[in-house]
């Protein structure tokens, strides 16, 4: 029993900021992964008054689908349902080749809070390898399901779950040459879609503050490219890039005190700078002719990859952040931009030019080999989640912008759409603290 | 061309969405009210009245009947017609040293998005040397770039595609 501990659910609530109730997205698996373990989590049983308040295990199943690396038991497969760790007939499961089983309940505390308790079983051996007990109140029990998941995951796989991490996008709503745009974070899962900002101007480039609390993005709102800094929690934001001609694709440095940017300064020549937020020094770090843009930190915050043409086309540098001279780190094919560095630091994953498609790659930096891993003809935004496990990133189906994640070796994909308009620009954000 | 203007006219009355809507944004999202690029779209002609201010609007509006260059792709060139047009536009800007117009530069939906920005920018920088070189000065061209984010037409073929790699002369008063 010493598996089975008690942990305070941290509790992270994202105060002041309007739920979006239409446009939920919709998860589709496109691609699936032919070597997925199969893995039952058995519906919880609940001790508490009327009907169980949520079903805790198909959240954490279809968490477990989504990683790619597990394959849900449908509910109408099992053969039995246990609640306890007594009741488990392991025959049964090894018969229908699960390889792992959740099971779970769910028992009503005095003063309304429910106390979360799951253990998880290798069918093989007929050994526990998991126990812990969560507990939260009604509301938070989505939260807490995807906090499960990122527990059985990290134990199963060795790598950290992101089931509670949260995503940020670009939707477009209405009219299609004159929409709305629309900020959003939502959960990884695409459920509780907020509202971050609205307006009739472009919205572009999120980018999440390490920390997880602020998003940087670019709005045209006051009739150019400008950037802004807001908290998630309070909605307050603060304007940090007005100056003249382009202020653009802002990215946070692993330290969260700096934001790198490109500026035009109205002579029609972007280049990279890096602003620091507090004392609001700019430094320039790049000062050529041709188009250098997109910055993206290396993991230590040492280095800046980006986007420069110019050797023609659009290739990936890598500069100093301190400033220095830049050296090319792509030179397969004639178009490799938007850099987003894995965060190992062994990968950057790009838009690629792929005979005359546009598609996601990863170029695993060392040894300078390049893999495309996506199929559309104008795919565009990676961005890789926290574990390094996924990418997301923006395509388009049907005529309009949809959302998909992708496994790093490309093998397993699924799609996230809205019910009406378009959504672009992912942006996944950081592990929540623990 | 009516579609350019209206999306002008947007543009123009378009402030902080947020702000309105949320007790919880701080002042500093609307400063940009005030900015230069948005007064200067309020502010009356200086022209005066009757016939003059007639004869100005008269001419800006055949202007506004072509006004908008458009692109090979992955290019900033100008071709011989381009330049014909741009100079309708830079003797007007010439003989009305108050006019003021926006150079708003696109492109079409492929690749990425801010590195399109960087190309609607070398565009909108393409046009604002041509009218310099014809006689406009420098403080009536504003350089503004949309990259892909405002396509004239739907679509992704080419003949979509190359509506959308464009440059939108775009006056202000």
């Amino acid at each position: 029993m010493n598996l089975l501990r008690t942990r305070a659910l941290w509790l992270f609530l994202l105060l002041g900021l309007s739920t979006l109730a239409r446009a939920e997205l919709t998860i589709q698996i496109t691609k699936g992964e032919g070597s997925a373990v199969p893995i039952a989590v058995v519906p919880f049983g609940w001790q508490g008054a009327g009907a169980a308040p949520y079903d805790v295990a198909s959240v954490v199943a279809s968490d477990l689908a989504r990683t790619g690396r597990f394959k849900p038991v449908p509910e109408k497969d099992m053969l039995q349902k246990p609640t306890t760790a007594a009741e488990i007939q392991f025959q049964n499961w090894r018969m229908i080749d699960t390889e792992v089983i959740v099971i779970g309940q769910v028992k009503q505390q005095p003063g309304g809070q429910n106390l979360i308790e799951f253990r998880v079983f290798d069918v093989l051996r007929g050994e526990q390898l998991l126990g812990y007990q969560v507990s939260s109140d009604a509301a938070g029990m989505r939260r807490a399901a995807h906090r499960i998941s990122d527990l059985i995951f990290e134990k199963l796989t060795g790598i950290r779950g992101v089931a509670s991490t949260q995503i940020a996008y670009v939707a477009l709503i209405g009219d299609r040459l004159k929409p709305t745009y629309k900020l959003i974070v939502a959960d990884a899962d695409g459920e509780n879609a907020r509202v971050l900002l609205e307006s009739r101007q472009p919205i572009m480039s999120p980018a999440w503050s390490p920390d997880g609390r602020k998003l940087a993005y670019v709005s045209f709102e006051n009739g150019q490219s400008q950037v802004f800094v807001q908290e998630l929690r309070t909605g307050a934001r603060r304007r940090v890039s007005a100056r003249m001609g382009v202020n653009s694709a802002p990215i946070w440095s692993p330290d969260g005190q700096r934001l790198a940017l490109t500026l035009s300064k109205g002579d029609g020549n972007l280049d990279i700078y890096v602003l620091e937020l507090n004392s609001q020094v700019l430094t320039r770090l790049t000062n050529w002719s041709s188009i250098e843009t997109e910055p993206s930190w290396s993991v230590d915050g040492k280095s800046l990859y980006f986007t420069s043409d110019r050797s023609g086309g659009p290739q990936i540098y890598r500069i100093p952040s301190s400033g220095g001279s830049p050296a090319r780190v792509t030179f397969e094919g004639k178009y490799n931009a938007r850099p987003r560095v894995s965060p190992d630091g062994s990968k950057i994953a790009v838009v690629h030019n792929d005979r005359g498609n546009y598609r996601i790659a990863v170029v695993d930096v060392a040894r300078a080999y390049t893999q495309v891993i996506t199929e559309g003809s104008d795919d565009e935004s990676p961005a890789f989640a926290p574990n390094g496990e996924m990418l997301i990133y923006a395509s388009t189906a049907g005529g309009r912008g949809v959302l998909s994640t992708v496994s790093v070796d490309g093998r397993f994909e699924q799609r996230l759409a809205t019910s009406s308009g378009e959504i672009r620009e992912p942006a996944w954000g950081p592990f929540p603290n623990k | 061309m009516n579609g350019f203007k209206l999306l002008l006219i947007a543009m123009i009355f378009v402030v902080a969405g947020c702000a309105s809507k949320k007790g919880t944004t701080t002042g500093d999202g609307a400063d940009g009210m005030g900015g230069a690029d948005g007064a200067s779209a309020y502010g009356t002609s200086a022209d005066g009245e009757g016939s003059a201010n007639a004869l100005y609007e008269q001419q800006k509006a055949a202007l506004m009947n072509d006004n908008v260059v458009f692109f090979a792709f992955d290019s900033a060139e100008i071709d011989a017609a381009s330049m014909e047009m741009l100079k309708q536009h830079s003797s007007f800007l010439a003989s009305n040293p108050n006019a003021r117009v926006r150079l708003e530069g696109h492109t079409d939906e492929r690749g990425s998005r801010e590195y399109n920005i960087g190309l609607g920018e070398r565009r909108s920088v393409s046009v604002q040397s041509v009218l310099m070189v014809q006689g406009a000065t420098a403080e009536q061209l504003a350089v503004i770039s949309f990259g892909e984010e405002r396509p004239a037409v739907l679509g992704s073929d080419e003949a979509a595609h190359a509506q959308n790699r464009r440059v939108e002369l775009v006056y202000e008063n």
